[in-house]
């Protein structure tokens, strides 16, 4: 039976009012036209290259953009479209985040306080120190300030702010970077207990190999947008693979080949009309460039691709 | 409807530099006039003719007021423009000149800090024998001191910086590294910053003249004018000091908002709204 | 790290008495090169009937042009040290003397605008960057350029011709009414004397100070930590509260500290407008009058509270801040 969707993201497109030099004003799209989903006890990895604005999927579903961003596209939280009164009962609670780096914790607060997030009950102190237990970190830590913690200690304080209130999904937004290879995995070992506990988990990853050892499902993030969502085990078979770019991906892993794809991802800003992969397609066609791209239902997933044997 | 910023910065520095040049030329033009007593008229309420009123010898308080700014501002603009020299001198010699010629750059900063400004003016000026010179010699003196230290962090940033480090590493001369690299960028720097140091130039010229230390008090100075006006405030003739100190104020006011858009205009990275 | 508090206040007291020693040569140079010679002006000749001889003897040794500069300086500096800051030319009276009476007229007014100016400022620093591009925060951003448009003589000038003379609710001037006995004025005279001028400091003050606290609140709000507590569904109240006090308290703490020469700077203004006796007005009257020894006297002394003041900031930065305090980290 397929588990009970919590979140559903659809066409989500985020831009930046920006000036340039001499005060030029102009729109910065980050995000465009994004759209995933997030099952209850499974977790989804939306994978693509750094530095691509994936962080501010995350920032974007929770609500906590810049004030020179504008949102557009629609977001649904248990069936329920995710409006500012929903977000502000849910957000820290049933929705949280577990974010990238140190500089997510206040520099002056000790770890203790900031997992409790400022509840001084026996029972949020009780419960603080059991999930710093749990993920290894002694007492002593309750009392440390973040600059005293090292990179895969702060990785699970992080952790354990998020599980304070039980949530129901938990975004982690980019938790492996610079950890080593068997650090990453412990964490990312994290995420997938806490989805097993049934939790629903947001994994937002550059690493699409660390991702696919623990993920239920991926959503292959190209320029701003996601081109392909399917179960994770279809990165298992090229031939399962239905669009160009998540078959690239497949043929740059290690064990495939490691060929990788000539040229660049556009800058989203470059982007036309059509299909954003279409200037690195080996298959595109005249039409790709042009024409706004479908969505096309497929076997556990979907797919933006014009390509004939789909249609 | 939303005026775009770019048009709004830049009306904003075309009118703040018309006023300041009107003011400036006006005064250069009524110098003799600003100095005409004509007891007659003495101590006349602002009024259609008089916009400013008279004081106690009959002198036209608005031509008085405006030959003072005049004043001022030619005499910022020269302070501020012998202070950011200065400024850029001392800073990027403690930058580039090793160990010994930091520290005592930044011992100078210290020590100049730790005067209160207004009694370092004091100091200088009567070293000066008072007068004329020794307000310029003064708030050169005394105003270079952030700015400096803001260029010489700068230089050090720049010179630890990679791209200058690969610069380098390519065989690119010290020389040229500072011509093509380091100098353009300062220079947008020292500009700002000499801009943001007329305000202060002006205040301090009035304050110090204001104490009886700066401009002769044959001058029409902003200082004289108002430190005269304190003399009669007791009797009612408040026109004397209420506007040439609100039109100083509004002067100074122009100068910090022409510095701020100028800034915006060139560092773009400050304003997103 | 006992010790590293210790090395921390060693090397700062050891620089601050480097910096007084600077301070004191430059303006016993700056009053030595002068053309005036303070024992031919008015002042001084008049001063000279009242001396004793020995005392003249003591003014020639600084002041006479026959002996060189560096041993002139040395001179008057290990008499300063000593308590012997020698005799106002222009009150003929000994130095040491004037300025202790002079500083209890001034600093309680300082002080008292400093602490205003700074909670005044903090807390109007706070608004604007909460608020920030909304109407309360133009409102901060408009006064504080505003303030810092204006004169602090004119600023005063203005509450004088307002509270004194057109509402005649606040006396005009003297830190005590006229005619009675110093010893005979009572606190309430005092603190009634002070008000006008404390307020014209303060009122300058706060701009300085609610601006970069406006600013570091704005970094803070900006901050990835905010966003966090953002994310954990921490309200404003909360957020303000919880992460940025603390995270602006220090630094206003150090700029405040470090204001306290323009506060100074501030106070000669606004003494000589409502002639309030203090350090300030002495030392106009000192440098129109060439009491150069009073001038001096009120220089080091003034250096040694500013000095004292950073030097206090810092430390109270390297004492109070976990990051400095444990020091293992950045």
């Amino acid at each position: 039976m397929e588990k009970k969707e919590l979140l559903r993201v659809d066409g989500l497109s985020i831009s930046f009012r920006q000036y340039t030099r001499g005060l030029h004003q102009r729109d910065l799209p980050v995000i465009k036209d994004l759209s995933l989903t997030v099952r209850a006890g499974e977790m989804t990895a939306v994978a693509g290259s750094s530095g691509s604005g994936k962080s501010l999927l995350a920032h974007g579903i929770l609500g906590i953009l810049p004030y020179n961003a504008s949102v557009s596209g629609k977001i649904y939280y248990e069936g329920k479209e995710l409006d500012d009164p929903l977000r502000s009962r849910i957000v820290g609670t049933e929705m949280v985040l577990v974010p990238q780096s140190v500089s997510y914790l206040d520099p002056l607060m000790k770890v203790g306080e900031q997992v409790r997030n400022g509840k001084k009950s026996p029972s949020a102190i009780e419960r603080c120190r059991s999930l710093l237990k749990r993920y290894g970190l002694g007492k002593e830590v309750e009392d440390q300030y973040p600059f005293e913690l090292s990179g895969g200690m702060t990785r699970r304080v992080l952790i354990s702010t998020a599980l304070m209130e039980m949530p129901k999904l938990v975004i982690a937004d980019e938790p492996t970077p610079g950890l080593h290879l068997s650090a990453a995995k412990r964490v990312l070992g994290h995420f997938r207990e806490i989805a097993d506990q049934g939790a629903g988990v947001l994994l937002i990853t550059h690493d699409l190999e660390l991702a696919l050892e623990v993920a239920d499902r991926v959503a292959v993030f190209y320029a701003g947008t996601t081109v392909e969502e399917m179960p994770a085990d279809h990165f298992k078979e090229e031939k399962l693979l239905l669009h160009p770019y998540s078959q690239a991906l497949y043929r740059a892993m290690p064990e495939h080949g490691f060929s990788a794809l000539p040229g660049v991802q556009p800058y989203v800003t470059e982007r036309g009309p059509g299909c954003v992969f279409a200037d690195r397609c080996p298959c595109a066609e005249e039409e790709c460039k042009k024409a706004e791209i479908p969505v096309a239902e497929t076997a556990g997933g979907w797919v933006k691709c014009l390509r004939k044997e789909l249609l | 409807m939303r005026i775009n910023r770019r048009t709004k910065t830049i009306g904003w520095i075309a009118l703040s530099s018309a006023f300041l040049i009107a003011v400036t030329l006006l005064g250069c033009f009524w110098r003799e006039a600003a100095l005409i007593t004509d007891f007659s008229r003495k101590n006349l309420a602002p009024c259609k003719e008089y916009l400013f009123g008279t004081d106690f010898m009959g002198r036209d308080m608005f031509v008085r007021t405006i030959t003072g700014l005049s004043l001022s501002i030619r005499l910022g603009i020269l302070t501020a423009a012998a202070s950011a020299v200065f400024a850029g001198v001392l800073g990027i010699c403690g930058a580039v000149l090793g160990k010994g010629a930091d520290s005592f750059v930044t011992f100078l900063i210290d020590l100049v800090m730790g005067i209160p400004h207004i009694l370092l003016l004091i100091l200088i000026s009567y070293a000066c024998g008072k007068g004329f010179f020794g307000v310029v010699v003064g708030i050169t003196l005394t105003h270079w001191t952030s700015l400096a230290r803001l260029l010489r962090g700068e230089v050090l940033k720049l010179k630890s910086s990679q791209y200058i480090q690969i610069a380098s590493r390519l065989g690119m001369g010290k020389l040229q590294i500072a011509v093509n690299h380091m100098i353009p960028h300062l220079l947008t720097q020292l500009f700002t910053g000499l801009i943001l140091l007329f305000p202060h130039a002006i205040l301090h010229e009035a304050s110090i003249t204001f104490l009886g230390f700066g401009l002769s008090p044959e001058e029409p100075a902003m200082g004289v004018i108002l430190s005269e006006s304190m003399k009669y405030l007791a009797m009612g003739k408040w026109w004397l000091a209420l506007f040439p100190g609100g039109l100083l104020v509004i002067t100074v006011l122009l100068f910090h908002m022409l510095g701020d858009n100028i800034c915006k205009l060139l560092d773009p990275g400050s304003a997103h709204e | 790290m006992k010790q590293k508090t210790i090395q921390i206040f060693l090397t700062g007291t050891l620089r601050v008495i480097l910096l007084i020693f600077g301070v004191s040569a430059a303006a016993f140079f700056l009053l030595a090169i002068s053309p005036i010679d303070p024992l031919q002006s008015n002042v001084g000749q008049a001063a000279l009937g009242a001396m004793s001889p020995e005392q003249i003897e003591k003014l020639r040794a600084y002041w006479g042009t026959d002996i060189p500069m560096i041993q002139r300086y040395f001179t008057w500096a290990w008499d300063f040290i000593r308590g012997e800051m020698g005799v106002s030319l222009l009150y003929r009276r000994p130095v040491g003397e004037i300025l202790r009476e002079r500083a209890a007229g001034s600093l309680g007014m300082m002080a008292l605008a400093w602490l205003l100016s700074g909670g005044i400022g903090f807390l109007l620093g706070i608004l604007a960057g909460a608020k920030r591009g909304k109407w309360q925060d133009k409102l901060v951003t408009s006064y504080s350029l505003l303030t810092a448009s204006t004169p602090a003589f004119f600023l005063a000038l203005l509450l004088l011709m307002v509270f004194s003379v057109w509402l005649k609710a606040l006396p005009v001037g003297f830190a005590v009414p006229i005619g009675v006995e110093a010893s005979q004025v009572r606190l309430s005279d005092r603190i009634v004397h002070a008000i006008l001028p404390a307020a014209a400091l303060s009122l300058t003050g706060i701009s300085n100070i609610a601006l970069h606290t406006r600013e570091k609140m704005i970094e803070v709000l900006e901050s990835d930590y905010m966003l966090f507590a953002r994310a954990r569904g921490e309200d404003t109240g909360s957020i303000i509260r919880r992460h940025c006090l603390r995270n602006i308290a220090f630094p206003a703490v150090t700029l405040q500290f470090a204001s306290i020469s323009e506060i100074f700077g501030g106070s000669v203004l606004v003494e000589q407008v409502f002639s309030y006796p203090g350090l300030g007005q002495a030392a106009v009257n000192a440098g129109l009058g060439s009491d150069v020894p009073l001038l001096l006297g009120i220089t080091v002394v003034s250096a040694v509270i500013v000095f004292c003041g950073n030097a206090l900031a810092n430390l109270l930065y390297e004492v109070l801040d976990p990051r400095i305090k444990r020091g293992n980290g950045v």
